[in-house]
């Protein structure tokens, strides 16, 4: 019997520890991030005065649209300061937004400006855009489709066309591919492809590439993808709106209108290492470079600015 | 187990067994911790959504209109795909995985048994990405041009599901068809029962409950799956009219919409209701097992 209480005991006393874990997790990480961070902006410091060479460890993570293009650029980095370390995780943009918020992230890549999200505060947030993504509508050749008027783009997206002829294409039943609510594709594309008309109900895919799979094996289907996604292969078409062509040049000088920031948000103003890569990441050897080699469009080089209510101004 | 003659001089005296008592006892402890704990965490998140961005209960349950953009949450078309793929994989399951239990415990003993069980442990071993992307590839393709639709629905889904429970069905059906005792069997074979009428009207029907505890654990596995599905089903949001109309689970839209969602925000709180509405039917099952295996040992 004494066995039994005890058990019984050690057990209430694990649950009693493991709850207070999990309701103090938010507060503990907080100061722990915010310890992590000034211990990484004092070492830094203090070391740039001796030696000049940065020294730490950040950890940059969210948007798996910018993931890609900020390893790559870490491990360039990491090659020319040996003394830092970062690391890069995915997660989503949600993801990013709200653990650099909380300060367990350093760095937190988005692919939408925090000021569009319930429960961040935009205000204590640093936004730094580091590339751009330009999207299109992506087709299976048998709709027959090469080019769309922004009105009939509109109109197969919310169901009132079901079927390719009825806008000038082959006789085949339309099939819509979206992204899931939240995703900062599927936001992009409802906001300035479709003038913020919600897309009717149809196949959803989180996945660029299962998206890019069930477009190519779907007779007339129809989503939205990155440039980087079509491969001139002719299995996917990339549609023209208006008769605009869906190219980076098209994006730069504003004529191309659906395409949205890559950012990088820091809590409060980066600290050195932050700030060091994140001017890496604007430099021309990324912006000339790794950027278009991965299909993102330079930020450097765009002839007009997006504010985060999503108006245009030319630079 | 621990009798009731244990004292604490034992417990503490001979220092040997102290340690491995620990070890074991930690165990233990911690893995009763751990499921109370999950179990605490995810009631106080899921109700969040109730309690604090004060969404409606019954409309939850009852609805299927899901705009979280518009603040309508009606979860309802997601709980029921995730009962029309279980239900329909266990369909799919359960016969193939009992007859092929059967087959290898009374048919074919020997090389039925050296064939069947690497093939299970094969398929067991596939991780579910890799089924989701076969039956994207292959099954869904198929249902579109053979059965109707584009093929992204809940058949797709419970056939992908259904051969990944497959393994589980077999494997725990295969050892309740050999706990049965010889003498039952060679007790028919007397009264001049052929092979057939033996397996039918004899083993399966003392083997049932065992054989339903292994439908119902595949279906607990079949109700949990979400990347698989996600792949071939759709994840559509509105009801489904037919079973290759695209659909979605409980998981998938979980899974799906989790990364772009803030830790706070009103859909974050909805996603975690989904979990807990998983949860419960977990401890549905678990209990309905429980239910069966007792009927068993009465």
């Amino acid at each position: 019997m004494n066995m039994k209480k005890l058990m019984v005991l050690m057990v209430f006393a694990a649950i009693m520890i493991f709850t207070a874990a999990c309701g103090n997790s938010n507060g503990a990480s907080d100061s722990e991030g915010a310890a992590n961070g000034s211990g990484d902006g004092s070492q830094a410091s203090e070391s740039n005065n001796v030696g000049g060479e940065l020294k730490g460890r950040i950890v940059v993570g969210g948007s798996s649209a910018l993931q890609p293009l900020a390893a790559a650029a870490a491990k360039g980095f990491m090659d020319k300061h040996p003394g830092v370390e970062i690391q890069v995780q995915g997660g989503g943009s949600g993801t990013g937004l709200s653990q650099v918020a909380k300060g367990n992230f350093d760095i937190g890549d988005s692919d939408y400006f925090a000021e569009a999200k319930e429960g961040i505060d935009a205000g204590a947030l640093v936004d730094h855009k580091v590339a751009v993504v330009g999207m299109t509508a992506a087709v299976n050749p048998e709709a027959g489709v090469k080019n769309l008027s922004q009105e009939d783009l509109i109109k197969v997206f919310t169901g009132k066309v079901t079927n390719w002829k009825e806008v000038g294409g082959n006789d085949v039943k339309i099939t819509l591919v979206n992204r899931p609510d939240g995703s900062g594709t599927r936001a992009t594309f409802v906001k300035f492809a479709l003038k913020g008309a919600t897309p009717a109900e149809g196949i959803i895919q989180d996945s660029s590439n299962t998206v890019k799979k069930i477009i190519q094996q779907t007779p007339g289907a129809i989503g939205y993808e990155a440039f980087s996604y079509f491969d001139g292969s002719g299995k996917m078409v990339k549609l023209s709106i208006d008769g605009v062509e869906a190219t980076d040049e098209n994006v730069k000088n504003g004529k191309f209108p659906i395409w949205a920031y890559e950012h990088m948000y820091t809590k409060g103003e980066p600290d050195p290492i932050e700030k060091a890569f994140i001017e890496y990441m604007l430099s021309d050897e990324i912006q000339k470079g790794l950027v278009p080699q991965q299909g993102y469009i330079s930020a450097t080089q765009m002839q007009v600015e997006r504010n985060a209510a999503g108006e245009v101004t030319k630079k | 187990m621990v009798k009731n003659e244990t004292t604490k001089e034992r417990w503490f005296g001979k220092k040997s067994e102290w340690r491995g008592k620990l070890v074991i006892y930690s165990s233990a402890i911690f893995i009763l911790a751990a499921t109370v704990a999950i179990t605490l965490f995810l009631t106080l998140k899921g109700l969040q959504s109730f309690l604090v961005s004060k969404l409606d209960v019954v409309y939850f349950l009852t609805h299927v209109n899901w705009h979280p953009e518009q603040d309508h949450y009606g979860a309802l078309a997601f709980i029921f795909g995730s009962f029309a793929v279980t239900i329909l994989s266990a369909a799919v399951a359960a016969p193939l995985g009992i007859g092929s239990a059967i087959f290898m415990t009374e048919i074919a003993k020997k090389w039925g048994q050296k064939l069947l069980q690497p093939v299970i442990e094969i398929l067991v071993g596939i991780p579910s990405v890799v089924y989701g992307f076969i039956g994207l590839t292959v099954i869904v393709p198929f249902i579109g041009k053979y059965i109707g639709g584009l093929g992204y629905g809940i058949l797709a889904g419970a056939v992908v599901v259904g051969v990944m429970i497959l393994p589980t069905v077999t494997s725990i059906a295969a050892d309740a068809v050999k706990s049965i005792p010889d003498d039952i069997k060679n007790a028919s074979y007397a009264l001049g029962a052929t092979r057939w009428q033996t397996i039918y009207k004899v083993i399966i029907p003392a083997a049932l409950p065992s054989l339903l505890t292994a439908v119902v654990l595949g279906m607990a596995r079949a109700f949990g799956e979400a990347l698989a599905v996600q792949m071939v089903i759709g994840n559509a949001r509105g009801f489904p009219d037919s079973l290759v109309d695209p659909a979605a689970t409980l998981t998938t839209i979980i899974t799906l919409s989790m990364g772009h969602t803030t830790y706070g925000s009103t859909l974050n709180n909805a996603l975690w209701s989904l979990g807990l509405i998983l949860l419960v039917m977990s401890y549905v099952f678990i209990l309905l097992i429980r239910f069966l295996s007792k009927r068993k040992n009465s």
